[in-house]
């Protein structure tokens, strides 16, 4: 028995020796980090659209890989999703009508990417396939899925089209910067219509071409004071707020009668 | 200046609202309409989604037509009686239009059935108006008094039962076709977000023959009701009714509608007509052409699951 425990041991002192120098050579492995200085947006009254800065670090990189530029990152700001329906006009007697249309769930409202370098040099197709990244690998649920595949797939083509037509989808190449080599900077841009609600900023670390890591952080953005409450008064007490519209509307006439009378 | 507008959610420029305000606000003064015809269509040439231009368009014609039938009442040029019982069959058709309205939201036709109203609406109104004061323009012209109606001269509506008396417009006609021109006016001002003016004051003049000087103040009187009813309803069924952008349509449209009803009293009623049924037709050829040009956009995006 007690040569079966001393050889335990050797064989375990054994397996520590091998491991360690295996551990020199292995670099620690990267990691990525972001942070938002807020967490909150408020568009106010003037708001005609925003840059949104994010900063991020790089945990333990490669000095080496840093030097020769071969670190990537993407970084994603997501809108709350929503069901979307797509249509589409045609011609009946001469007159453009909706016609067709097609309803996805779950469609990310705005969709903004930064990157160090035009997304195709960054990674191959395939790996923005697998982690659903930039907008043209979203993948968009039909509402019913049985339609035929041409006909999801023309829409979907649609819905990605008409989202960047009004800078919802947007992509800024050369958005992310590294200021040295473990500190990036990411300016995404948020659109004048950007959606109110739950935003998600993710961050992909690539490294020569592979995916490394991601992380990610939460973003609410809503309408400042006047235009929220506004807004909640209109969905919340509808009634008094047409009420309240229709007082504004007469007393704005009989003041204006009172100020510009003419007669 | 930019400003960012609560319900219809995006940014817009204060003053070209402002400008778009004023400009219509003098149209409207000066014609004796509310100028939701010519607002909400361009609320949607402006890129505001038609179904807050068409909330939002009622609630401004009420400022307009509120401030324009202050100067009526205090000249007498009012009728109340029959304001009151255009004003009831309005509410019926209000009532309808909003609800027809939800429903072709839901349906993704609104916005063709609103250009489609408007072209056939403004084609025909602007088209019979024009050919009439252009008559009338040419009688007098050429030195013959103008013909005009006698209180004895009789059409079909007249030999309607339920017949009231509407003292201030010496009218004893049927209710049966006030009633129902309220109706269908309040039915359009739910769907298309006017008052209703450009129908109702031919409507009054020649069908009802209700005498000229009473029917603009009238027919702003029933508008003020129905379009306030209308931003009601609106506002409760579709929360479409955005007030940023309604204020600041009113600011503008309040100056200008007084220095349009000035610049009107200088115009001949038949002049008058005939400039009115040139913006309309204008109006209307402008949002036909719309229907039949390739749009830039075959594709548009709704979120779904709104009513």
């Amino acid at each position: 028995m007690a040569g079966l425990r001393t050889f335990a041991a050797v064989s375990l002192l054994v397996s520590l020796a091998a491991a360690s120098p295996a551990m020199a050579q292995t670099p620690p492995t990267e990691n990525i980090q972001i942070g938002l200085s807020t967490d909150a947006v408020s568009i106010t009254a003037g708001f005609s659209g925003a840059d949104l800065t994010i900063f991020g670090s790089l945990e333990n990189p490669d000095p080496l890989v840093a030097r020769q530029g071969r670190y990537d990152v993407i970084v994603v700001l997501e809108g709350p999703a929503r069901p979307v329906v797509v249509r589409r006009k045609d011609r009946v007697l001469g007159i453009w009508v909706n016609l067709e249309s097609e309803t996805f769930e779950n469609v990310p409202m705005s969709y903004s990417v930064a990157t160090t370098r035009p997304l195709q040099d960054i990674t191959e197709p395939n790996s923005y396939k697998q982690l659903s990244l930039g907008a043209s690998n979203l993948y968009m649920q039909p509402a019913e899925p049985d339609d035929s595949p041409t006909t999801i797939e023309e829409f979907t083509a649609a819905l990605r089209e008409r989202k960047a037509a009004t800078g919802l989808y947007s992509e800024n190449v050369g958005g992310v910067q590294f200021l040295s080599q473990n500190l990036f900077r990411a300016t995404v841009r948020l659109a004048p219509n950007v959606p109110v609600g739950t935003h998600r900023a993710r961050a992909f670390l690539f490294k020569s071409g592979l995916f490394i890591k991601e992380s990610s952080a939460q973003l609410e953005i809503r309408k400042s004071g006047f235009e929220q409450s506004i807004f909640r008064v209109a969905h919340d007490y509808s009634f008094f707020y047409g009420v309240f519209a229709v007082s504004l509307a007469m007393l704005t006439g009989w003041l204006g009668r009172l100020v510009f009378r003419k007669d | 200046m930019g400003i960012y507008l609560p319900i219809a959610e995006i940014s817009v420029n204060v003053f070209v609202l402002l400008a778009m305000g004023a400009a219509v606000g003098f149209l409207s003064g000066m014609f004796g309409v509310g100028g939701g015809f010519l607002i909400t269509p361009l609320l949607i040439f402006y890129n505001i989604p038609p179904a807050i231009a068409v909330a939002t368009g009622a609630n401004q014609v009420i400022a307009s037509s509120f401030s324009g039938a202050l100067s009526h009442m205090k000249r007498g040029t009012l009728d109340f009686k029959l304001g009151g019982v255009l004003l009831a069959g309005g509410i019926v058709g209000s009532t309808g239009g909003v609800f027809v309205f939800a429903l072709l939201r839901r349906l993704g036709q609104l916005d063709l059935f609103i250009s489609l109203l408007y072209v056939a609406l403004l084609g025909t109104v602007g088209g019979l108006m024009l050919v009439e004061s252009v008559n009338a323009l040419r009688a007098t012209r050429s030195g013959a008094a103008p013909v005009l109606k006698k209180s004895g001269q009789h059409n079909w509506i007249h030999r309607l039962p339920l017949k009231m008396r509407f003292r201030a417009s010496k009218l004893f006609v049927s209710v049966i076709p006030v009633l129902g021109l309220g109706a269908g006016i309040g039915f359009l001002s739910s769907i298309m977000g006017v008052g209703g003016g450009f129908i109702m004051v031919p409507a009054l003049i020649y069908l009802l023959k209700v005498p000229t000087n009473v029917v603009i103040g009238t027919s702003l009187f029933q508008i003020i009701f129905t379009s306030a009813y209308t931003t009601l309803v609106h506002a409760t069924t579709n929360q479409t009714v955005d007030v940023m952008l309604a204020f600041l349509l009113m600011a503008g449209g309040v100056a200008g509608a007084q220095y349009g009803a000035k610049a009107g009293q200088k115009l001949r009623g038949e002049q008058l007509r005939a400039l009115l049924a040139i913006l309309v037709l204008a109006v209307a050829i402008r949002l036909a052409i719309d229907l039949f040009v390739t749009p830039p956009n075959l594709y548009s995006l709704t979120a779904a699951g709104l009513n």
